[in-house]
This record gives C-alpha cells, sequence and structure tokens, in this order.
C-alpha cells in the first residue's frame, strides 16, 4: 500500500501511540482487501455499543493520544438518568455506560447517542466519500444519499475519526456500487413497516449482492423512515450496505444505470402474500405482553407525531417505550406531542438502544415490536417478540395482549 | 518420533508471530460465541461445538456476526487469555480484520495452498507474520 509522508509518520508511531493503533487497523484493512492507498473521510459515524471490546478501543486510541480530526457522531448506549429510576442495573453495567459516555467524550466525539444520524445531525451528500458504520446508516447513506461508505464497523469507523482516512476499496469506487440482482416488486408497501418487512425477506435471500428494486405498483415516493426501514432489515438478515431504486435513489434512473450494462446474475419478486408470509414466519404468535417496544432504528419527529395520532386520549396498560433522537424529542415536547404520548402512559427515552442492560428485567416475558431487527438481537437476550405494524402495537398495548 | 515438516508462504494481515497446535473450522466463527474462561466454542451446531480455541493455532474459513459482538468477543477472550496463538483465515471479511487488530491476535491469509489440506487438527503449526511464512509439523508415518 502507497502511504503519504504523514500517513507513515502515523503508522510508525510518530503521531502517537493511539493513532498508531488506528493506522494499523486501516493498513490491515487495506491490505485485506488490496486497496493501493488511502483517501480522506469527510465524514464518520461510530456504532458505539457500551460493551466492553468497543470501548477499550476508544479507551486505547484516546489514551494512546488520538483524538477525532474527524468528530464521528455516535450510536446510542442507554439514557441512565432516565433509566436507572425505573428499572435495576449492577453497578458494573452502569459504570461500563458512564465510562463508554466520558471516553467518547475524551476522544472528541459528537455525542449524538442516535442511531440515525444520516436523517439529522450528519447528513453527507451525493459522491461523498465516508466511514459510517451501523446498519442501518450505511445502506441509507450509500442507497440514498449517494454517499460512499464500506460496511465498516464501529472501531474501523472511530479508526477513520482520528486519521481522517479510510482504505480505498470497495463501495468507493463506481464499478462495485453497481447493481447485481434485480428484485421485482409486486407488493405495495405503505407504511415505514412493510418496508422493513421487505427488506427483511429480500436481505435472507440476496446475501452481500446489491440488490435493484423495480416496483409495480409503488404509491407515490417512499418517506425517509420507509427507505430506513428497507435498508434497516436488508443489513441485518442479509449483508447489504447498498441498494438501488428504479426511479427513485440516486444511482439508479434506469435499468441499464443501475446495473451498468451487466445482466443481473439474479433475480426475484416479491408479493403481498410473501410479506405477510414473512411476518408469520419472524413473529411470535402472541399472548399477554409485558412491554411494547418502539424505535429500533430510532423514531423520527414524523413517527412521533403519526403514534400521537395513533394513542389519541387512550391508556395503555403495560409499559410502553419509545426510543428516539434528543432532537426528535425536543422537537416533539416543544409541538405538544410529548405530553399527549406521555398522558396515554407511553413514554420517550433518548440515547438508549434496544440490546442494552437496562431492559433485562423484560427478558421471559413477551414483547411487542414493529422492528424485525429490534426482535433479532432482544431474541439473544431472551426476549420474544411479537412483530406487527404500528397500529396494531397501539392496540396490543390497550389491550395489554395481542 | 521422527516429523515431517513443510513450509509454505502466506500473507500476513496483522501482525505477530503464534505457535501451537492446530485446530481446523471450515465454517465462519463468531467469536462472541466462545466461553471466555476456557475459549470453548458455544455455538449450538457449529463443528467446533464443545472445543476450545485457546492457545491453539486456528485454521478458520471466515468470521461472521455483528461489527460490535464479533469485536467484544474478542476482547473477553484477549483478558481472559484464551485467544487462539494465531490465525490462519481462508476468506478474508473486514469485522474479522478489525477486531483481530483490537486485540493484537497474529493474523495471516493467502496460504500459497489451501490452508484445510495442508493443516490437519492436531498437527504443530508455526505462523510466521515477519517472514509471512507457515511451518507445519506432523509426525512421519
Amino acid at each position: 500500500m502507497r502511504l503519504s509522508d504523514e500517513q507513515k509518520r502515523m503508522y510508525d508511531g510518530s503521531r502517537g501511540p493511539g493513532v498508531q493503533k488506528a493506522m494499523e487497523l486501516l493498513v490491515a484493512l487495506g491490505k485485506a482487501f488490496d486497496a493501493e492507498e488511502m483517501i480522506p473521510v469527510s465524514r464518520t459515524h461510530v456504532a458505539l455499543s457500551g460493551q466492553e471490546g468497543d470501548t477499550y478501543w476508544c479507551e486505547l486510541l484516546v489514551n494512546g493520544g488520538a483524538r477525532a480530526v474527524v468528530p464521528p457522531t455516535t450510536n446510542p448506549a442507554w439514557d441512565t438518568q432516565t433509566l436507572t429510576r425505573h428499572y435495576d442495573v449492577t453497578p458494573g453495567e452502569l459504570d461500563l455506560a458512564l465510562r463508554t459516555v466520558d471516553v467518547y467524550r475524551r476522544i472528541g466525539a459528537v455525542l449524538t447517542f442516535c442511531c440515525t444520524p444520516e436523517l439529522a445531525g450528519n447528513v453527507p451528500t451525493f459522491g461523498e466519500h465516508v466511514a459510517f458504520s451501523e446498519s442501518s446508516a450505511t445502506p441509507y447513506v450509500n442507497s440514498v444519499l449517494g454517499a460512499r461508505s464500506n460496511r465498516e464497523s464501529s472501531v474501523s469507523a472511530l479508526a477513520s475519526a482520528v486519521t481522517g482516512i479510510t482504505p480505498l476499496y470497495g463501495l468507493h469506487f463506481r464499478e462495485n456500487r453497481l447493481g447485481t440482482f434485480l428484485v421485482d416488486v409486486e407488493a405495495a408497501p405503505k407504511e415505514p413497516y412493510d418496508w422493513g418487512l421487505l427488506g427483511w425477506y429480500v436481505g435472507k435471500r440476496v446475501g452481500a449482492q446489491v440488490p435493484v428494486f423495480r416496483f409495480r405498483n409503488l404509491q407515490g415516493r417512499p418517506s425517509p423512515e420507509a427507505l430506513l426501514y428497507l435498508g434497516a432489515e436488508l443489513n441485518t438478515s442479509g449483508a447489504v450496505p447498498l441498494y438501488h431504486i428504479l426511479g427513485v435513489t440516486p444511482e439508479a434512473p434506469d435499468e441499464a444505470v443501475a446495473f451498468g450494462g451487466h445482466r443481473p446474475a439474479g433475480s426475484l419478486s416479491v408479493t403481498d402474500r410473501n410479506l405477510e408470509e414473512q411476518e408469520a414466519e419472524l413473529s411470535e404468535k402472541g399472548g399477554k405482553i409485558n412491554l411494547v417496544m418502539l424505535g429500533c432504528p430510532h423514531y423520527s419527529y414524523a413517527q412521533l407525531r403519526e403514534l400521537d395520532r395513533l394513542l389519541a386520549g387512550r391508556t395503555v396498560s403495560v409499559p410502553f417505550w419509545v426510543l428516539t433522537s434528543g432532537d426528535a424529542m425536543e422537537l416533539a415536547r416543544r409541538s405538544g406531542e410529548l405530553a399527549r404520548i406521555e398522558a396515554s402512559g407511553a413514554r420517550l427515552v433518548p440515547d438508549t438502544c434496544i440490546d442494552e442492560p437496562c431492559w433485562k428485567s423484560f427478558e421471559g416475558g413477551l414483547g411487542v415490536t414493529d422492528s424485525p431487527k429490534c426482535m433479532y438481537y432482544r431474541e439473544r437476550r431472551g426476549q420474544p417478540f411479537v412483530i406487527r405494524r404500528l397500529g396494531e402495537c397501539v392496540e396490543a398495548a390497550v389491550k395489554g395482549e395481542i | 518420533m521422527e516429523y515431517e515438516e513443510k513450509r509454505y508462504r502466506c500473507r500476513s494481515i496483522v501482525k505477530g508471530s503464534g505457535e501451537g497446535e492446530a485446530i481446523v473450522s471450515r465454517e465462519a466463527m463468531c467469536f462472541y460465541l466462545c466461553d471466555p474462561e476456557t475459549g470453548t466454542v458455544i455455538e449450538k451446531n457449529h463443528p467446533l461445538q464443545g472445543r476450545s480455541i485457546a492457545g491453539k493455532v486456528l485454521v478458520l474459513q471466515s468470521g461472521k456476526g455483528s461489527s460490535v459482538v464479533q469485536v467484544d468477543g474478542f476482547y473477553q477472550l484477549s483478558v481472559k487469555e484464551t485467544l487462539p496463538a494465531a490465525i490462519v483465515v481462508r476468506e478474508t471479511e473486514p469485522v474479522l480484520v478489525s477486531s483481530a487488530v483490537v486485540v493484537g491476535e497474529p493474523m495471516v491469509d493467502r496460504v500459497e495452498a489451501d490452508p484445510f489440506e495442508i493443516i490437519r487438527d492436531g498437527d504443530w503449526v508455526r505462523v510466521d507474520g515477519e517472514a509471512q511464512e507457515i511451518l507445519v509439523r506432523r509426525p512421519r508415518v
């Protein structure tokens, strides 16, 4: 790999052991994928988790003198101030959460604690080279915004944040961004929920290809939330950091451009029936519930408005948590939705992920969510979920069962 | 006992060297699904389920699992000193590379012959990252 003089100084330790460690990671990645050089990145997003390994890496860099030169926005861990008033955690779990916040502050991160930076706070433009981790964010910035990011891990994105560079390979090249797989969609997805089911269905079948969606029955333009849910689930059930939608996303005005003149390596068609079957396959059957959990990925302000409309004047009978971004929550506070939602018994919390120790008191019970991704990660921790669209989640919350 | 020794060229991805008994995983691994205390693979239905990778030279098909989870898996093994002595990878994957760098786990790939053909469970293997070479030793039959 060719390194510039300054990159060589970072690599040989002249810029301190933290930067050296970050460079070792980037050089290793570059070599592994035959990158010939590094390129600058203009934005980074780090999918911190509040897990020990990830926090250790940030401590290693910052204690070795590294500071963010391209300050990364950060994923959520959990809101310790709010959630310790409701739920028990061990001193060790609380300490790890506080350590995580402290170490990312010291490295110079932008502490957004939000998993949807691409909607607000860290929005790349077309063609921008970036390093975005977070399985829902990477496909959005690539597919919807036309920025260029590989499927970064939290640690490689942080390495780019402290060095300002990433190895030039993979999705940074136009030819690797061409569609390879055609998805003909007969189904007519409406809510973000339907788009999520579509993403899960297709992701499981395309693996690591670049799917190109051709919709037969699209009703108007998909919302940002719809596109976000599509990518989140594509990149959970499969490894899909980039997709295209003909006539909608910027690198797919038509089939010739989307596939670069090549024939797709495979194709697939999707009907409403397929999506109904997908829901039935993913979801638990139903019964008494102990939790409704929304916001994986974080609910946007538009989704909070929709929730407010559906909850209007009703009272929920089980714990009902909506995970959202700090700015969407503030907008809802100012505009009145927050007070009405909380009057129904539901609660909003910022800065928080579904996969954190603060939620363990619900484990063993049955939850309801509108997110297959939420179901997938919580199941590993012993909480099964029924998956339903938002309106049905609200009904379940009122009745306490589904 | 007499031994036969063979040397193979490889490529160093994460610098460092290590040696030990070989353990071969023909399937990808998520290191989060290893018991950090013993290095034992606990993933259900994995070919290495119930066997420890600690201190051995792991010959591995590839990595799998979400980015953060894989990193934490390597980290927990590192803290308990139950990581493999070195890893020989067949199909390189970015999150696996990232995770190995974080804990300084020696890793090589692009062995000049298929590692599944030249290394068997129980062989003694030395992975030399500096020389970009693997030495495989087994009793002569």
